[in-house]
């Protein structure tokens, strides 16, 4: 269907340290059991859309996501891997791999988004307005662990500065105003313009970003171009491209159209109007047409592009893995509410030996245990998630946490909202409250932490 | 006035039309050739297969075969051939269109010169054809050039078969003997071996030929009889659209019988096949079951996501397809386009398989997209002449062409219909219908034409001094995008609702309509409303002006609204946009629901009774003239 998809998979986050280490990078980090970058290859598979760009930051991260993915996915997709330097941002490394793109749409797609929005209706909404961008907004995903109340205190206080403030066209197709994040202690600022032109417009806060983005390729590399200064395409891109629409300097849907008008020999340019006339009457006009047309009701004079939103359904699940709270939350989806994502995404981690449990050991529901780990007698498995060949001592209580693979785990613990990274060694009767516990990380028997970041000191 | 009623006396007989097209047969052939020849006073018409197609139409040999029914019976000692079953065909049908020719005696002149020239097209067409259909029957192919080869032919073959059937037959059609004379019986006699021929090719067709050959004619002259005319009609018309001079050609050409949504079990077959979900067929009125149900919006989110699982699709004819779903894209002249467009996209971009033929494949191809907009809305005439014409045009592709040749060919052949039936056509059309507009007229428009708005802005440009009506209808309420546009052009005009039509029609001077389609019968097919303005206004005694290009001319007869069109949203219909508080159909409960069906028709047919001129790019013409567009243009753009 002429498109290339690019999908972001980024490097080491800031965000995640320290779950994400230069062994662990951002894609590979597990959700339930999977690497997170699954996800969204599996769901871009099923689109049928097999020749992918992925793009990780770092060389080395490149390498060990480019072992895993061949590894993974060496029959099914085609996947080309590439790996551009660090902290340039989205905007940055769309613009490193510019000269890889040559398909008239682009579909960029964030590695670390787990969602159930088929890619394919974003690419539907994107062709039938012929936008130069669409972005995917999905409804902001209820967060923390509703089951215990508690959150992990350091990312509350980011949380409150995340809102998105989106404004909507009456007829919820077109995106007449973003502003995410930072931006918003300032002051939004409409151009009038927009405002003149619609009319009307729909201010919703509800609604996030979702980081799936379809692009006219020329408008996309065009503004990478001009604006040297655009880090992220969801800061920097896609605000200025919905500030602009409708007096782009940027490429406009207007283009196009002229070189074919100049390719056409056959017939008359007089002609072609007249058809387009025609074509135009006909359909129904955007805001963009009406705006540009002069009072006079002739041939529109201003260039305009259309930015569109695609609005994902509200029952379908749709969260970005960018701080430890979204990753304690997809866990927690995905093992839960969201399994339906987990169906068919991997079948060989199936197989395999299968846990052993314990006597007199419960394991809830909305839990998962890797194959290979071994869980000693009377412990209490709740909402978790435990990774491969982890040993689990007698008497230990897991509770709303996540343990990666190789975890030895001493008698009497309890892990409590936590995150315990692969290889973390806990000694006998220790208490983790809220914690995450970076890789290869020891912790001496009968210590006890709440709400911190433990992880090894890099050498 | 006269020749108009031969015009509409025409369906009846092209019966005959129907039986001589499929006619590959071996025997009669010879005769006719060699006796054509000699007939044949009308070059221009021998000479090309073009005449072919105007075989059906000039049928009058109905009425020669009934006058000349004694002579044959006359010349009853010399029946060179043909077996039981033919004779008796000839026998039970010709009492029927003598009957049909006593009705009319009224054409005596001019039915008789066209019966001359008839019979000889009609000669001729037959031996055209059965040089090209020859391969299929394989019978001998040097007598239709030479005569004297036939008659020996003849001597030998058609004496056999002589029966018994044939003499009790002539005693039955003694009577008429007296009256004719000689030349009239050996016309007679080339007229009933054609139809013999005919329907010794429908014999030879079924796999039983010596039953079939019995049991058919037996039927069909049933049909003739018992069918009401209008049924029969459409019948006839219907193939005459496919009269051409390849036998399998036609039978491709045959529209396949429209799907019909209230049979259950062709729905669930065509369900299987489709990419959209069919919507269960829940709440339909009775009346229009068969009718295609409407796609609404919930279609589009799955349409969607299986966006890229469409990869044979082309991406242009995607979003068209899109576009007619979502009702983005509306007016047939606008789809047409669209489509031509996005199909003109795909072949630029189509490369041949390996080991496949460009015509064959692409073909196929275009079928697909045509199948998949066809889901996504059903096609308008006007799309389904184009399609005609470009698959035709897809066929005929000389195997000498490369394949970028090939597909600039057809590039080219798209480009130019666009501008020669719809661009030029419009213009054409404009300045024969400007002429029409006087100062201080007052005219009134339905809905949204492209046309008539062009028309309108035209006569604007002259300087007319005129009043626009623009008369709208929920719940397209289209009236008010060209409203908008007129005004912005300074025209000035009122804008009325379809309910006060009667109250406006005083005021006005000329109805000026647009048309998606109109039918052999003078029927207009158009967005539902247009029949309810043209009845008033005929009773208002003010003229009715139709304007439409000639592309979206159909062969097929239409009568009313149900049998073919289009169903839209019903809930369109029971929601007022902007409205909110008209609700009162919403909160019922299940139980009134069900017995509440509602029933949203995008068009009707208005009958060629109210209708004073149609404006088409072949100048103005009136209703009855139609088919003769009809025929003339299937002709230009199939034989190109």
């Amino acid at each position: 269907m002429d498109f290339q998809v690019v999908v972001l998979a980024g490097g080491s986050s800031k965000n995640l340290t320290p779950l994400v280490s230069k062994e662990l990078p951002k894609p590979l980090l597990p959700v339930a059991n999977r690497p997170v970058l699954t996800y969204v290859l599996h769901q871009l598979e099923q689109s049928n859309l097999k020749d992918l760009i992925v793009v990780v930051e770092g060389e080395d991260a490149a390498l060990v996501v480019g072992a895993w993915i061949s590894g993974t996915f060496i029959d099914r997709l085609h996947v080309e891997i590439a790996a551009v330097p660090e902290d340039i941002g989205t905007a940055g490394a769309i613009r490193e791999i510019s000269h890889h793109l040559t398909t008239k749409d682009i579909l960029v797609v964030s590695g670390d988004l787990v969602s159930d929005v088929p890619p394919g209706a974003v690419a539907a909404t994107h062709r039938r307005h012929d936008a130069a961008v669409t972005a995917t907004l999905c409804s902001i995903p209820v967060s923390g662990p509703l089951e215990s109340g508690s959150s992990v205190g350091k990312d509350k206080a980011k949380k409150l500065g995340r809102y998105n403030i989106i404004g909507l066209d009456p007829g919820k197709q077109f995106l007449l105003h973003i502003a995410t994040g930072a931006e918003i202690e300032k002051d939004a600022r409409l151009p009038k313009r927009i405002l003149r032109a619609v009319g009307q417009m729909e201010i919703r806060s509800d609604l996030m970003d979702a980081h799936m983005y379809a692009f006219k390729r020329s408008v996309l590399q065009e503004v990478l171009e001009l604006k040297d200064a655009f880090q992220s395409l969801k800061e920097d891109v896609l605000p200025y491209l919905v500030r602009s629409q409708l007096k782009s300097e940027a490429l406009s849907n207007r283009t196009p159209q002229g070189e074919e008008n100049g390719n056409e020999k056959v017939t008359s340019l007089n002609n072609q109007v007249f058809v387009s006339r025609i074509l135009a009457n006909a359909s129904i006009p955007s805001f963009h047409d009406r705006s540009s047309e002069t009072p006079d009701g002739s041939a529109p004079t201003r260039k305009t592009h259309k930015c569109c939103a695609y609005i994902a359904s509200s029952s379908s699940y749709c969260v970005r893995l960018n701080s430890i709270q979204a990753f304690m939350d997809i866990n927690r989806d995905v093992t839960g509410e969201a399994d339906h994502l987990l169906s068919g995404t991997d079948p060989n981690n199936n197989i395999g030996p299968s846990p052993k449990l314990g006597t007199k050991t419960t394991v809830g529901p909305h839990s998962m245990l890797g194959e290979g780990s071994e869980v000693g007698d009377k412990c209490q498995v709740k909402r978790s998630v435990i990774g491969r060949h982890c040993r689990i001592g007698s008497h230990v209580k897991v509770v709303n946490s996540v343990v990666m693979n190789h975890v030895t785990i001493g008698d009497g613990c309890i892990i409590q909202g936590s995150v315990v990274c692969s290889n973390v060694q806990l000694q006998d009767r220790v208490v983790l409250k809220d914690c995450q516990v970076g890789a290869g990380f020891v912790v001496t028997a009968g210590s006890e932490y709440k709400a911190e970041s433990l992880a090894r000191k890099e050498k | 006035m006269d020749t108009r009623r031969v015009s509409r006396a025409v369906p009846r007989v092209r019966q005959v039309g129907f039986f001589t097209p499929n006619t590959p047969a071996q025997h009669p052939v010879p005769t006719r050739s060699q006796s054509g020849p000699p007939t044949s006073d009308s070059p221009p018409l021998s000479g090309s297969p073009a005449s072919n197609s105007l075989s059906p139409v000039m049928i009058p040999p109905a009425r020669h075969l009934s006058d000349n029914l004694g002579g044959r019976t006359a010349a009853l000692p010399v029946p060179r051939h043909g077996n039981a079953g033919d004779h008796a065909i000839v026998g039970s049908y010709n009492p029927s269109e003598s009957v049909l020719w006593l009705e009319s005696p009224t054409r005596s002149r001019i039915g008789d010169e066209e019966f001359s020239e008839g019979t000889d097209w009609y000669r001729r067409s037959n031996s055209a054809k059965f040089s090209s259909s020859l391969p299929s029957g394989g019978f001998n192919l040097s007598p239709v050039k030479q005569p004297g080869s036939v008659a020996a032919l003849e001597a030998k073959n058609p004496l056999p078969e002589k029966s018994e059937a044939q003499k009790e037959q002539a005693s039955n059609s003694k009577p008429l003997k007296a009256k004719t004379t000689k030349a009239e019986r050996r016309a007679l006699q080339e007229s009933q071996r054609a139809v013999k021929a005919s329907s010794k090719a429908e014999a030879n067709k079924s796999s039983t030929p010596g039953g079939a050959a019995s049991s058919k004619p037996m039927k069909q002259p049933q049909q003739k009889k018992d069918g009401p005319p209008v049924a029969s009609s459409v019948a006839a018309s219907e193939r005459i659209g496919v009269d051409r001079p390849v036998e399998k050609e036609r039978k491709k050409d045959l529209p396949p019988p429209r799907m019909q949504f209230d049979d259950v079990s062709r729905v669930g077959k065509a369900k299987r096949r489709s990419v959209l979900n069919q919507p269960e067929a829940r709440n339909r009125v009775e009346l229009f079951r068969h009718l295609p149900p409407h796609k609404n919006g919930s279609q589009l989110p799955y349409l969607e996501s299986k966006f890229f699982e469409l990869h044979e699709m082309h991406p242009a004819v995607y979003k068209v397809g899109l576009q007619y779903l979502t009702g983005d894209l509306s007016g047939g002249n606008a789809r047409c386009i669209a489509m031509l467009q996005a199909f003109r996209e795909a072949i630029r971009d189509y490369y041949t398989p390996p080991e496949k033929t460009l015509n064959r494949d692409l073909t196929s191809k275009i079928g697909g997209f045509v199948s998949f907009l066809i889901e996504c809305r059903p096609l308008s005439m006007s799309m389904g002449n184009a399609i005609r014409f470009l698959k035709s045009r897809i066929a005929r592709l000389p195997l000498t062409l490369s394949e970028s040749e090939a597909k600039a060919t057809l590039c080219s052949d798209i480009d130019r219909f666009i501008n020669e039936k719809i661009v030029l056509a419009d213009k054409v059309i404009v300045r024969h219908a400007a002429t029409k507009i006087r100062d201080g007229d007052v005219l009134l428009t339905y809905g949204s034409s492209c046309v008539v708005e062009m028309i309108l802005l035209y006569a604007h440009e002259l300087g007319k001094r005129f009043l626009v009506v623009v008369v709208d209808s929920r719940p397209m309420l289209e009236g008010q995008k060209l409203l908008r546009r007129l005004v912005a052009k300074g025209l000035s005009c009122t804008y009325t609702q379809l309910n006060a039509i009667s109250y406006v029609m005083h005021e006005v001077t000329q109805v000026f309509l647009g048309a998606s389609s109109i039918f052999s019968n003078g029927t207009v097919y158009s967005r539902v409303g247009t029949a309810s303005v043209a009845m008033v206004a005929h009773a208002f005694g003010v003229p009715v002006l139709v304007c439409c290009e000639a592309y979206k001319f159909h062969e097929r007869v239409q009568l009313d609204s149900i049998c073919f069109n289009e169903l839209g949203d019903p809930d369109a219909i029971s929601k007022v946009a902007g409205r909110v508080d008209l609700n009162y159909l919403d909160n019922l409960t299940d139980k009134q629901k069900e017995s509440l069906q509602l029933l949203n028709l995008k068009y009707d047919a208005t009958p060629s009774d109210y209708i004073s001129v149609i404006v088409t790019d072949y100048g103005m013409i009136p209703p009855t003239s139609v088919p003769v567009i009809v025929r003339e243009y299937r002709k230009e753009y199939l034989l190109i």
